[in-house]
């Protein structure tokens, strides 16, 4: 890990913007032990973005990007929606094409740097709404886990059309009245974890950003597990604060509420035996790392 | 805009990256592709449509390809997989759906490959919004269409409708009228698309069953040499696969709302993509020797077509020719690219034009008539859809009728 790839040759860096220089002085990669508490103190984490005040999706988003465990040889795969708003400030490639393809594209994507390549070990993520997730891309979305190609998925799950308004949407619930469900929903949200689950995901995990530990740590273990074994799934509670009639403040407490007991997204996980093995296996590396480390400090008098 | 260009010495500038005459894993050595074409010994072989693009593939250092079965371009699809399982492709599978196939294909090609796949009829309408997004993200697809029928009652036969739909999509189209075509266009049109002042997907089409499923005489240059890879490192725009700084990487134009840029944006973007397919101009018609064939255009009576209705054109003009009425030819290869100065050129001289098309919409005379003076001249016709033939026989009929000839006319056999 290094700042290699974003740093200007000497000469031409005072003619870059401010904005770039400031990137490249605070940026994370490189940064051992990098995540969430970066957030706040390194441009590359979305200093700033465009969705509307006290959006748990922006949170949710610098959580992600702090998290990915290898994020210069890491690209995004979006879709359209509120989420292709904030990939402009994103400082790792990201690539938005239409809607609802956005496996498909990654599917591609991650074959070809496969093929390129071979020694690197380039992560792919893919990060879209449950519209185009679980609605208009669910063919994409299952086939590319019954293929089990090697990428994770990350479904911002607001439970409902956003960007375009607040329309009703698979993963919405049940009985809620929203333009399009002029009468309320008349069917069960989509138990996508549950499908991924089954259409062969090693590593899914639901559950609101209300935590960022939390986040961050089923983040790490999706993209490691889709590294070595094959296809993973989250699914981020994200609520739409203006669709649901919150203010920008209540954001904290819906995912709180919905995480609760009885809640509809009290944290789940599945994880196949396989991953269980390289989960712990990372674990324990990690740990025999710090531990290490920790021994070669000087004892202080 | 549109004029003639004179055909420079080194026909096209081919990419660098990898040195000339070394070899790949497969022991075929990279070949330059004017030596491959102008100073190769070329063999005949008789092979069908779908053989034919196997043996372009075998030779096009093709990273990737994404198969899906559609007729009439299934089996070619499935020669590939063979090629691929064979190591002469990096990577290939199966997608789901056509929609998602083109965007398998658009993911590797984000991802710096080399990539090519294969469409018919319906798959071609069903994957349609990939097509303008390969376009606007410059990536520098083949995508073969063998066309056929696209209407309901459910047809496989020959029908070049779906060219009138890539029309506007932003991508190359180069349409083919034999099997020698193909095999030429397949080749010559990735070194076309990849150009850095192009960088566009490519369209080559050829009428389905027609040319896919006839076998004709093929001459083939030898299979130990191949084209060089693609560059991804010479593209306008950069590669997703973070080798170079991540900064603003959105490889469309952003979709910030009331924001003027955005909209100013998306405008010169569009006129880029058009201006990059005028651009190709330069590099094609050096390749194709002219984006038109033509024959005897003195003539006041001009056949002009592209695609397999040529070759019905041309043994029209044998019959004509029987009865003392003198025909001239314009044989269209690039769609997109328009030729349009070429054909007011070629055309110049024609009193009636006489556009035989395997389609009811009659998309190419529409565009000729666009493009000529005095359209009036231009005859829509004769037009075959929902998978008919048109035999020779139809386009004489059509121009003696036009002349007010008498016709011994088939449709009148018996009456």
């Amino acid at each position: 890990m290094s700042k290699e790839k974003i740093t200007i040759c000497e000469d031409l860096v005072d003619i870059m913007p401010p904005e770039y220089q400031e990137l490249v002085a605070t940026a994370t990669y490189g940064k051992e032990g990098r995540g969430w508490k970066d957030i706040g103190s390194s441009k590359e984490l979305i200093e700033q973005h465009s969705l509307c005040a006290g959006c748990p999706e922006s949170i949710a988003f610098r959580y992600i990007l702090a998290s990915l465990p290898n994020p210069e040889d890491t690209v995004f795969v979006g879709s359209t929606g509120c989420t292709s708003l904030v990939f402009p400030h994103v400082a790792v490639q990201n690539i938005h094409s239409l809607f609802g393809n956005q496996n498909a594209i990654a599917s591609g994507l991650k074959r070809a740097l496969k093929c390129r390549f071979p020694d690197v070990e380039k992560d792919v993520v893919v990060l879209a709404g449950d519209g185009a997730t679980v609605d208009i891309g669910l063919d994409m979305t299952m086939q590319s886990w019954f293929r089990q190609e090697k990428f994770t998925t990350i479904c911002f799950d607001n439970e409902l059309y956003a960007n375009t308004g607040g329309q009703e949407s698979g993963l919405m619930q049940k009985g809620f009245v929203a333009k399009m469900a002029p009468v309320g929903k008349k069917f069960d949200k989509v138990r996508l974890p549950e499908i991924a689950r089954e259409a062969g995901c090693h590593y899914v995990a639901m559950l609101t950003v209300s935590k960022p530990n939390r986040v961050e740590k089923a983040i790490r273990n999706a993209v490691y597990v889709a590294r070595e074994l094959g296809p993973t799934y989250i699914q981020l509670y994200t609520p739409c604060i203006l669709e649901i009639g919150k203010q920008s403040m209540e954001g904290l407490d819906e995912m709180k509420d919905a995480e609760s007991i009885g809640g509809r997204f009290v944290m789940k996980e599945y994880i196949t035996d396989e991953a269980k093995k390289l989960l712990d296996d990372i674990e324990a590396e990690e740990k025999a790392k710090k531990k290490a480390a920790k021994a070669k400090e000087p004892v202080s008098a | 805009m549109n004029k003639q260009v004179e055909s420079p010495k080194d026909r096209v500038i081919r990419s660098q990256h990898v040195k000339l005459g070394t070899k790949n894993k497969k022991g075929q050595t990279y070949t330059d592709i004017n030596k491959m074409f102008y100073e190769t010994e070329m063999t005949p072989s008789f092979l069908t449509g779908s053989e034919v693009i196997r043996a372009a593939i075998k030779i096009a250092s093709v990273g990737t390809s994404v198969a899906y079965p559609i007729t009439p371009q299934s089996e070619a699809a499935a020669l590939i997989g063979e090629l691929f399982s064979e190591g002469y492709l990096d990577e290939y599978f199966r997608g789901e759906s056509e929609f998602a196939v083109m965007g398998q294909c658009a993911g590797a090609a984000f991802g710096g490959h080399r990539v090519f796949t294969t469409t018919a009829g319906p798959g071609t309408l069903r994957a349609m919004e990939n097509f303008p997004m390969w376009a606007g993200s410059r990536l520098p697809i083949q995508v073969c269409v063998t066309m056929r029928g696209i209407n309901s009652p459910l047809t496989i036969q020959p029908d070049t409708l779906e060219a009138h739909y890539l029309l506007e999509t932003g991508m190359l189209m180069w349409h083919a009228e034999t099997a020698q075509d193909l095999f030429d266009f397949i080749l010559k049109g990735f070194i076309v698309a990849e150009q850095p002042d192009v960088h566009l997907p490519i369209a080559t089409m050829c009428d389905g069953f027609f040319v896919t499923h006839t076998k004709d005489t093929v001459l083939l240059p030898p299979d130990d040499i191949c084209l060089t890879p693609y560059d991804p490192y010479r593209a306008p725009v950069p590669c997703m696969d973070m080798e170079c700084p991540p900064v603003r990487m959105m490889r469309d134009p952003f979709v910030m709302k009331s924001n003027y840029i955005s909209y100013a944006t998306h405008a010169s973007w569009q006129q880029e993509v058009r201006a990059a397919v005028e651009r190709s101009r330069k590099h094609t018609i050096p390749l194709l020797d002219g984006l038109i064939d033509t024959e005897n255009t003195d003539r006041e009576i001009l056949i002009v077509s592209s695609g397999t209705a040529v070759s019905q054109g041309r043994e029209a003009i044998r019959l004509l020719e029987g009865e003392g009425i003198k025909v001239g030819l314009v044989k269209i290869k690039t769609i997109r690219p328009f030729p349009h100065e070429e054909i007011k050129e070629a055309t110049k001289n024609a009193k009636h034009i006489f556009v035989p098309e395997f389609n009811m919409a009659g998309w190419l005379a529409r565009e000729i008539k666009a493009v000529v003076p005095d359209n009036q001249r231009v005859v829509a016709g004769p037009q075959v859809g929902g998978g008919m033939t048109m035999p020779s026989e139809v386009i004489v009929e059509e121009i003696k009728k036009h002349l007010g000839m008498k016709v011994a006319s088939i449709s009148n056999r018996g009456s």
